[in-house]
């Protein structure tokens, strides 16, 4: 399984949707500022959502599975910072022009034509994140391509679409969800790439140019949270399957690269089985009640919920002896895929399959007895879960299907990156994008005169920035381009700007490469902000401290950073 | 061919939008490519929307959902792929399940769209009204109710008369005579406080409960207030232990419980939350949630099916309504006079006031024989003119004080009087004698701002 993958053999198509908040005065469709906030809420308030009908009087499934859930949702509000917009108690008011504005800057950086009038509209959405029951989007331009620095290749981009971020999860449990609605309504980009990439590597060039891109218009908001990009990932004969939310650059490409291994793996499946000569009509749904036979079952799972009145149940997966602990992605098998599966629907916490037994007290004589009950060979593998008769049903219903899905190869679902790289299932593909208009909001006309305003007012591309840094500021090759793809960049310039005297080279020098040794060695440096490094460059020159000192003086402050230089240089003996 | 009504083929369309379109032959529903000097776009012909200040963009709908506008200066062409489908097809027969043995209700609908489906295709919303779409779009009310449906009228609750009050109230009436269990009156929410008080007045007697309701998000929405609230009416309509009629609305910002509202003393008190529904100068007598109703108030009319309907539909619709402000000109007043209106209702200031430049025309109008009823814009509260010498003078000229009765109520009140006597003293006395709990014997102190 370790072998490097050929990409190009295996077909592999990616695009990026990349989500990106706006740093503007106010909220898309109010007046409320766009902060987020910790501290205690000073409202709540519960609702519930219903899903809507189609002309035909039909509920998009995933709306219905998400109404079913009966979840209630719980809405934290700040009196202040938070008005009746966000808590779906007052009509949204018009479409923001700054964030507007930012997002015709964005398209005409892109190469994309904007639209002449921009039509909000409502994608419904009922897993509660929005209390309407929808977010608000509208397309703002299409068609548009970047370039990618280094090799030149021009990357799609397909839509730019302008809309209003989700309320924050705060907490879930089995009854209700709570949500903090600060979040909502701050103005969102989305970019959406074509799937025009063809490497993992790629992918995160792709997804850091267009970060760059975005951070060159300087109203864009910075920080854990603000960037989310959605990955599409394909091969030949495997299935576009979208992992939604990754917040970190560096794990996009082992993202793409597990997911590819996932669907490679999941074809190897579909041959395995099909060699053992599987087929569609050889599953049956008899789920088997093996309660009785397992009430002295030393498994403290199943202790419990036999005391607490529950089932176990079974079900024969024929021909899938050893195939449940088949590896699909790094410490992932086939039966951790299954898992999910129940955990998603049903709400139990997991499954017992034969492959892994005898384990969890669960002894050979246990096991011996389930194939007999089950009427399992040797060949066949078999499926237990414990809790309330309803859920377990639905758990074995849905590994049922999964198993059976595994015989055609990859299943079309949406699913989330998780920190080590491994997507993992998240939820059922949803319906066709659900969308009407959003009456609410009158059109809005983008007129030559605006786009004509903006186009003078381009911000620097990175490129010209690296021209300018490697002429003006004198930085070498290297930190000049390690500048430009740089977080600090803004502040980089404000501090070369402010203090004449300081080299930018030492100044670049202290982001680029202080920082990350400081980070090696365990230093907080997240805890440095603006004000620190303003103070630190100010007091060098002024004379008050050396360049020599700036590491230990950063060190000091991320460790202290509610101190001040003035107290390094005391407390440091500087 | 389309089969589309001809009148639709451009619907929305005006100006040089509606030229372009005449001129490539194409119609709303079509899928179309529209060309431009930079793109070419593909989707579907969308109506643009009515009374949008600009005529000059063509509407469509991409493949992915989104609409956008097309400038009609930058388009070269138009092409039609494929000629648009009707837009609302008829809808398929589903199943709707009802507990047999449930109390009868009917819902009859004013125009307030309680229940919607979406077509996403064109984004158009439809209003669900007849007893199976309300079952399918809320299901849980076969466990409460057997639904008959009626569609009186189809209007915003904005264009509402008195003489809609009228129709109203006798349809109503069959509906009683027919022998149902309780009735509910779907409504927009503009002027629901009003007709809840009209039709207080002209069902006299009534035997079993009549609810209002309506809602303040759209029913298209996953999150509109509308399934709550037609849930609780119909609970309350089929098991309430009153015959009132009542206004059935969300009790807080929160998906938890209605309040049932007495008729002649509910305001709408907030342009869009869903809780500004209130009830003022008195309680609310029940509220609904989960499904149960618990009781507020103990001294209600029980229902009674053998009780005997007395209707007093006729409302006399030459009354006004004038609200007292500072700089107000007597001419207003005169104006009313000379119109030969029957009746003035009056929102004074503080305890029942108005400027004393206004006597003089007020005066006129008691002699010509015009009532003139006072009553108080703050809203909560009493009337009481004997407190200050300008309430008194008022009282000299003959103004009739309205104790603690809404504004509104006041107004729709002497409308109904005024169908039924014009003799000053009997207008008085009728005016100051409780029909349907518009007036209160005492005012208790949380009933502010409750």
């Amino acid at each position: 399984m370790a072998k490097s993958l050929d990409y190009e053999k295996l077909g592999l198509r990616v695009g990026l949707e990349i989500h990106q908040q706006l740093d503007t005065k106010s909220k898309l469709f109010c007046n409320c500022p766009t902060v987020l906030r910790e501290d205690e809420p000073d409202i709540t308030f519960v609702r519930r959502l219903r899903p809507t009908q189609s002309e035909l009087g039909e509920i998009d499934p995933a709306a219905r599975f998400e109404f079913e859930k009966k979840k209630l949702f719980v809405y934290q509000s700040y009196n202040d910072t938070v008005c009746l917009v966000e808590h779906d108690e007052e009509p949204p008011h018009l479409l923001d022009k700054e964030s507007l504005e930012i997002a015709l800057t964005v398209a005409l950086l892109m190469n994309a034509t904007p639209v002449d009038e921009v039509h909000v509209m409502r994608k419904i959405v009922i897993d509660g994140s929005n209390t309407s029951g929808f977010q608000r989007t509208s397309i703002i331009a299409l068609g548009g391509y970047i370039t990618l620095p280094d090799s030149g290749k021009k990357i799609g981009i397909q839509t730019l679409c302008l809309e209003e971020d989700a309320a924050r999860k705060i907490s879930e449990d089995e009854k209700t969800i709570t949500y903090r609605l600060d979040r909502l309504g701050i103005p969102l980009i989305e970019i959406a790439t074509a799937p025009d990439i063809h490497t993992p590597e790629e992918a995160r060039v792709v997804a850091l140019r267009i970060g760059q891109l975005l951070r060159s218009t300087k109203r864009v908001k910075r920080g854990l949270g603000t960037i989310r990009q959605d990955i599409n990932i394909s091969i030949k004969d495997g299935a576009i399957i979208e992992v939604k939310g990754i917040q970190k650059l560096d794990l996009i490409d082992k993202i793409v690269e597990n997911e590819v291994k996932r669907q490679v793996r999941l074809l190897e499946l579909r041959d395995e089985l099909k060699k053992r000569g599987l087929n569609e009509s050889m599953f049956k749904s008899d789920f088997v009640d093996i309660t009785d036979a397992l009430k002295d079952c030393k498994s403290s799972i199943i202790k419990n919920t036999i005391k607490h009145g529950g089932v176990i149940l079974a079900l024969k997966l024929p021909k899938f002896n050893g195939l449940l602990g088949f590896e699909l992605q790094p410490n992932y098998r086939f039966g951790t895929e299954l898992a999910e599966h129940v955990k998603f629907w049903s709400g139990l916490k997991g499954l017992f399959h034969t492959d892994e037994l005898p384990k969890y007290g669960i002894t050979e004589t246990d096991v011996l007895k389930i194939r007999e009950l089950t009427n399992a060979s040797d060949e066949d593998a078999v499926v237990i879960v414990a809790g309330p008769k309803d859920k377990c049903t639905i758990a074995l219903e849905k590994v049922l299907e999964r198993a059976k899905q595994a015989l055609h190869g990859v299943p079309e679902e949406t699913r989330g990156g998780s920190p080590d790289g491994i997507t993992h299932y998240l939820r059922p593909r949803p319906g066709a994008a659900r969308m009407y208009p959003e009456t609410d909001v009158p059109p809005t006309p983008v007129t030559d005169e605006m786009l004509d305003n903006i186009r003078k007012n381009l911000p620097e591309l990175p490129e010209e920035k690296y021209k300018r840094f490697r002429e003006v500021y004198k930085l070498n090759e290297k930190l000049a381009n390690a500048m430009i793809r740089s977080l600090y960049i803004d502040i980089f310039e404000d501090l070369v700007n402010k203090y004449p005297s300081v080299s930018p080279t030492t100044i670049a020098t202290t982001f680029e490469n202080t920082l990350i040794s400081l980070r090696r060695e365990s230093i907080p440096i997240e805890n440095l902000d603006d004000n620190h490094f303003d103070e630190l460059f100010g007091s060098l020159a002024s004379g008050k401290i050396s360049k020599e000192a700036i590491p230990e003086v950063l060190a000091y402050l991320a460790k202290n950073p509610e101190k001040h230089v003035d107290d390094a240089i005391k407390e440091l003996k500087l | 061919m389309s089969n589309k009504d001809d009148s639709n083929l451009f619907s929305g369309y005006h100006g040089l939008a509606l030229n372009i379109l005449q001129k490539f032959d194409a119609h709303v529903g079509d899928r179309v490519k529209i060309e431009t000097d930079s793109k070419a776009l593909e989707g579907i012909l969308i109506p643009r929307a009515e009374l949008t200040t600009t005529h000059d963009h063509v509407v469509i709908k991409l493949k992915n959902g989104y609409n956008l506008g097309v400038h009609v200066s930058k388009i070269k062409s138009i092409s039609v792929i494929e000629r648009g489908r009707m837009l609302r097809p008829e809808l398929s027969e589903i199943p709707v399940s009802y507990r047999e043995d449930a109390p009868e209700v009917s819902i009859v609908s004013t125009g307030g769209t309680i229940a919607s489906r979406v077509d996403y295709q064109s984004g158009a919303v439809y209003p669900a009204l007849d007893a199976r779409d309300l079952y399918n779009v809320v299901p849980e009310l076969g466990d409460y109710a057997k639904l008959k449906t009626r569609f009186l009228f189809n209007i915003f609750s904005e264009n509402i008369t008195p003489s809609h009050w009228t129709k109203l109230a006798a349809e109503i009436a069959k509906d009683i005579q027919d022998g149902v269990d309780g009735i509910v009156v779907t409504h927009g929410t503009d002027t629901m406080g009003y007709s809840s008080a009209a039709l207080s007045f002209a069902l006299q007697n009534l035997p079993v409960p009549v609810v209002f309701v309506g809602s303040q998000r759209s029913s298209d929405r996953p999150s509109s207030d509308a399934a709550m609230n037609l849930l609780s009416a119909v609970i309350t309509a089929a098991n309430a232990p009153f015959a009132h009629v009542v206004v059935v609305m969300h009790g807080t910002e929160d998906d938890k419980f209605c309040y049932c509202h007495p008729g002649t003393k509910v305001r709408k008190n907030h342009t869009s939350k869903r809780d500004a529904f209130r009830t003022i100068n008195d309680y609310p007598i029940a509220k609904v949630e989960n499904g149960r109703i618990i009781m507020l108030k103990k001294d209600f009319v029980p229902r009674d099916k053998k009780r005997e309907l007395v209707l007093k539909p006729k409302f006399d619709n030459r009354v006004a309504f004038v609200k007292a402000y500072p700089g107000i000109p007597p001419e207003i007043i005169d104006l009313f006079v000379d119109k030969k209106y029957h009746g003035i209702v009056l929102e004074g200031t503080g305890l029942g006031h108005a400027p004393e430049y206004l006597n003089d025309a007020l005066k006129r109008a008691i002699e010509e024989g015009i009532p003139v009823v006072m009553t108080s814009q703050c809203i909560w509260g009493r009337i009481n003119m004997y407190v200050y010498r300008t309430g008194r003078q008022l009282l000299n000229l003959g103004v009739i004080p309205g104790e603690d009765m809404l504004p509104e109520t006041a107004y729709v009140k002497l409308m109904w009087v005024l169908a039924q006597t014009r003799d000053m003293k009997e207008i008085r006395s009728m005016m100051l004698t409780n029909f349907a709990g518009e007036i209160t014997p005492q005012t208790r102190s949380k009933e502010f701002l409750g």
